[in-house]
């Protein structure tokens, strides 16, 4: 079996987001990037299913040249090939058309991704790569197991519940736990990742659908209003009188 | 052409969320001089459909193909296809929801179109050109974003848009695809709903009560459930609670869980860590109760207590079970 794991390069969960003094772009100073968290749960389920049926692992990330290093970290996890195809990911669309080229021209039997990406939170890529390529895309999914070499059986999430969906490769799906228990490299893992086949590939199309225009930040809340806790109570009349929440 | 607006229905009635994204949909139109009509897909009661008039709908188009009950993603979006095609609608609009971002990410590529998800405010309209804005970098910031093609669609986030209540009644129209069986080829083998216990759903709530390491156990849970129930609730639970099993994983808030935005949070032995933030400081009001004065939460809260769950909260219990409803 064939598996694409799409992983996005994005600033560490702790990073303090700000944008360059025209509020135009995000100001990647001082920030950390690593594998978009979701996109772990998509990739460690892969590499289980690679070692529990055989096949491959290839992850591909549409970015600049400074994904190359968590492009290495997934190859250390276990992925056993990468492509970067050599773009700044302008939006969801110009993405997912990169990753409908490459999935078409690889015939992967199954594209896993993330449920999101945590810097533009758009849950899109995943449905418009289905979309292009014409194939199911369950999203998100939190269960991933096959059925027999070409059937698998999926549990996605629905507001309010859960719905089971047994499919045909190929298809695809987004992850969010608990799909798999994400896995930290080993050191042999990391030097095997060196000599892996990273491949740079140009962008097939550009097209774009929307364009990020500025950027802002929320405003400040105006401070804590403390309570005491002996009179906890009164904070239950706060709510209703002052905050008219209840 | 109208804007089309697409309502989900839970239980027979429309979900809070498709009555904030006929809302939306209704002052889009308004303000593009055209009327908006919704798509209403799998069982829901026609007077709930009616009183979408409440929210500026003019007219419901209803496709109650029993086999629609369940969500099938690719049946749905040839539903929204092709009643988008029949309004001849340009502008169509859903709540952000599972199966809004499932469906509008497929309906965006079929019908050539611009998609923002997570859309906070109407849009600012200038002639063919809409700018939206949407929540980035999991509610740390806003992105100003222009739909640059012909077809628009949005996603909103919840509880973000006012619900508007402007009287009427809209008028139901029985509406039907022809779907063939390729269309239901994914369709789900089972639907298993949570046991919501006659409770509120997480990501409908509009009050959330949330519990953290700080409670101890799960044994100690009944606090949570008693507040949540007596201020009519949901209940939610940081990621270590739900890794270490004592609360389910759906409802697990944060940056790799469910984002919420309720009107109220309530957060009872949390940290407050910023992978936790993200998940909810769009709530409107934050409450924080924590044992440790020092606790980075109360930084993002509105109304704090210092002082130990066990003991602070069965007095809120106390105090809301004596508010008069
Ligand atoms: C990539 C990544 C993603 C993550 N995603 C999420 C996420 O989506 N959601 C999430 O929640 N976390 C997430 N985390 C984990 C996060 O960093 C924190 O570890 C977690 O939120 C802490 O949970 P907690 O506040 O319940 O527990 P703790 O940090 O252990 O805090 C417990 C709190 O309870 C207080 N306390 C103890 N006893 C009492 C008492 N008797 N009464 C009152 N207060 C008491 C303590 O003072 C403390 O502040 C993520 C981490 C990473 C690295
Ligand atoms: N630049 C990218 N390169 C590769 N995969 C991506 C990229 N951006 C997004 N994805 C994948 O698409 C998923 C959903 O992203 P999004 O639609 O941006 O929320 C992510 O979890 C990734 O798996």
């Amino acid at each position: 079996m064939k598996i694409l794991v799409c992983i996005s390069n994005v600033p560490d969960t702790t990073s303090k987001i700000n944008f360059t003094g025209d509020s135009k772009s995000f100001d990647k100073n001082g920030v950390q990037f690593v594998i978009n968290p979701w996109d772990e749960y998509a990739l460690t389920r892969a590499i289980e299913l690679k070692e529990a049926k055989g096949g491959t692992v290839t992850v591909l990330n549409v970015g600049e040249a400074d994904a190359e290093p968590n492009i290495r970290k997934a190859l250390a996890i276990g992925a056993d090939d990468a492509i970067r195809v050599n773009a700044h990911p302008k939006d969801a669309f110009f993405v997912a058309q990169q990753i409908a080229a490459i999935a078409k021209e690889g015939g992967y039997d199954m594209i896993l991704m993330g449920k999101e990406s945590i810097d533009y939170n758009g849950s899109q890529v995943h449905g418009m790569v289905g979309e292009l390529l014409g194939i199911p895309s369950i999203v998100p999914a939190f269960k991933l197991d096959m059925i027999n070499d070409n059937t698998a059986r999926l549990e996605r999430e629905i507001e309010g519940g859960k719905e089971v969906v047994e499919v045909q490769l190929p298809f695809v799906a987004s992850a969010q736990q608990p799909m798999s228990e994400p896995r930290i490299p080993n050191m042999r893992g990391i030097m095997t990742a060196r000599t892996k086949p990273l491949k740079v590939v140009e962008p097939a199309g550009n097209e774009a659908k929307t364009e990020y225009v500025s950027y802002s930040k929320p405003e400040k809340k105006g401070g804590v209003r403390m309570i005491d806790a002996e009179n906890a109570g009164e904070l239950i009349t706060l709510l209703r009188n002052e905050a008219k929440v209840l | 052409m109208s804007v089309l607006v697409l309502v989900e229905g839970l239980n027979g009635e429309i979900k809070k969320s498709s009555l904030e994204a006929a809302s939306y949909g209704s002052q889009v139109a308004k303000e593009l001089g055209t009327t908006a009509t919704a798509l209403a897909i799998g069982e829901v009661h026609e007077d709930a459909l009616a009183k979408l008039g409440e929210q500026g709908i003019s007219r419901v188009l209803y496709d109650n193909d029993p086999r629609l009950n369940n969500f099938v993603t690719e049946a749905y979006v040839k539903v929204i296809a092709k009643a988008a095609a029949q309004e001849n609608s340009k502008v169509i609009i859903f709540s952000n929801t599972n199966i809004g971002a499932a469906v509008g990410s497929r309906l965006a590529v079929r019908l050539n179109g611009s998609l923002a998800t997570n859309v906070t405010q109407l849009p600012k309209i200038n002639g063919n050109s809409f700018t939206v804005t949407r929540g980035v970098f999991s509610g740390k910031a806003f992105a100003d974003v222009e739909l640059t093609s012909d077809v628009k669609i949005i996603a909103v986030k919840k509880n973000s848009i006012e619900i508007t209540n402007q009287g009427g009644t809209a008028t139901v129209e029985k509406f039907s695809a022809d779907l063939t069986d390729a269309d239901f080829a994914a369709a789900p083998k089972e639907t298993v709903m949570q046991d919501t216990d006659g409770g509120v759903l997480l990501p409908e709530a509009e009050i959330v009560v949330s519990g953290g390491r700080g409670l101890k156990g799960p044994e100690n849970w009944h606090l949570i459930e008693d507040l949540a129930k007596a201020l009519g609730a949901a209940t939610a639970c940081s990621k270590p609670v739900a890794d270490i099993g004592w609360r389910p994983h759906h409802e697990h808030v944060g940056q790799t869980g469910i984002t919420v935005s309720p009107n109220l949070y309530i957060a009872v032995g949390i940290s407050g860590a910023i992978q936790h933030l993200a998940g909810v400081n769009s709530s409107k009001v934050i409450v924080v109760i924590n044992k440790d004065p020092e606790a980075p939460f109360f930084k993002a809260a509105d109304y704090g207590i210092v002082g130990d769950a066990l003991e602070v909260v069965p007095k809120l219990i106390e105090a809301a079970k004596a508010l008069d409803k």
